[in-house]
């Protein structure tokens, strides 16, 4: 078995058991046990807010302010404006593509 | 000998690389858990569909998640995701760095919409900021996907908040 097949197969299995881990241990439309929802609850904002800020900032180990943030502002400025979510990646892309064009 | 130990080396860093930056799905899996229905089997196939962009659409403003959105959304993720390769590859070079359409700035706003829906009570505007910035610390000491994995911890702030 090749390197880069031993890499993809194992990746896989790992990954296909990252994302199986809540959904088939905890799944099935149960309630969970009441001293973790109030932690579950409030994954999705703490991860949400994560992404922003890595795909925002983050280059190669290292913090990068470049036109990502200019459109990511005037992303923002779309969603303050309660513009649909098609308007408010356009208008960060296009933002982002002039700052760079000039 | 010496290129075979260099090979496995590198594969078993490349390996470590893309499992850490994977390990997010832990987290973002368990966040949305009980909205998957059915057996084992049917759970675990429908939870592959989760991707960042998927699992974010999903989400709903109070709070909750539509699985059909996230599985709809999944899906053609993964259609665009193999026509995108294929086309890349025939006719990349023709398009050059896509950054320069700033798709790379798509993606922060696309979260940062999302998100703002959920900030739904000060807990979780605390969490979200906890959160951003545990990833921001992060950033330049740590593999690329540990900030994320680490920012999870920051829904502790919801500790003993009944639903």
């Amino acid at each position: 078995v090749s390197a880069v097949w031993l890499t993809v197969v194992v990746v896989g299995a790992a990954t296909i058991a990252f994302k199986a881990t809540g959904p088939v241990l905890l799944g099935r439309g149960r309630e969970l046990p009441g001293w973790l929802s109030g932690p579950v609850s409030h994954l999705a904002p703490a991860v949400l807010a994560a992404l922003v800020v890595t795909q925002a900032v983050a280059g190669h180990r290292s913090i990068v302010f470049d036109a990502r943030l200019e459109g990511l502002a005037a992303g923002a400025v779309a969603v303050v404006l309660r513009a649909p979510l098609l308007v408010v990646v356009i208008a960060a892309a296009a933002t982002a593509a002039l700052v760079r064009l000039v | 000998v010496a290129s075979i130990l260099h090979d496995a080396g590198t594969a078993a860093a490349a390996i470590l690389a893309a499992v850490m930056l994977n390990a997010r799905y832990a987290p973002i899996g368990i966040s949305v858990a009980s909205s998957f229905e059915g057996p084992a089997w049917r759970r675990l196939l429908e939870s592959q569909l989760v991707v960042d962009e998927s699992w974010a659409v999903a989400l709903k403003r109070r709070g909750g998640f539509d699985l059909k959105v996230m599985l709809g959304a999944g899906a053609l993720l993964y259609a665009s995701w193999n026509v995108g390769t294929w086309v890349g590859l025939a006719i990349g070079d023709a398009i050059g760095d896509a950054n320069r359409l700033g798709l790379d700035a798509a993606f922060p706003a696309l979260f940062l919409a999302l998100l703002i829906p959920q900030l739904t009570s000060r807990r979780k505007l605390a969490t979200a900021l906890l959160g951003g910035g545990i990833a921001l610390v992060l950033i330049p000491f740590t593999p690329a996907g540990i900030p994320i994995v680490a920012a999870s911890a920051a829904c502790l702030v919801g500790w003993g908040e009944p639903r």
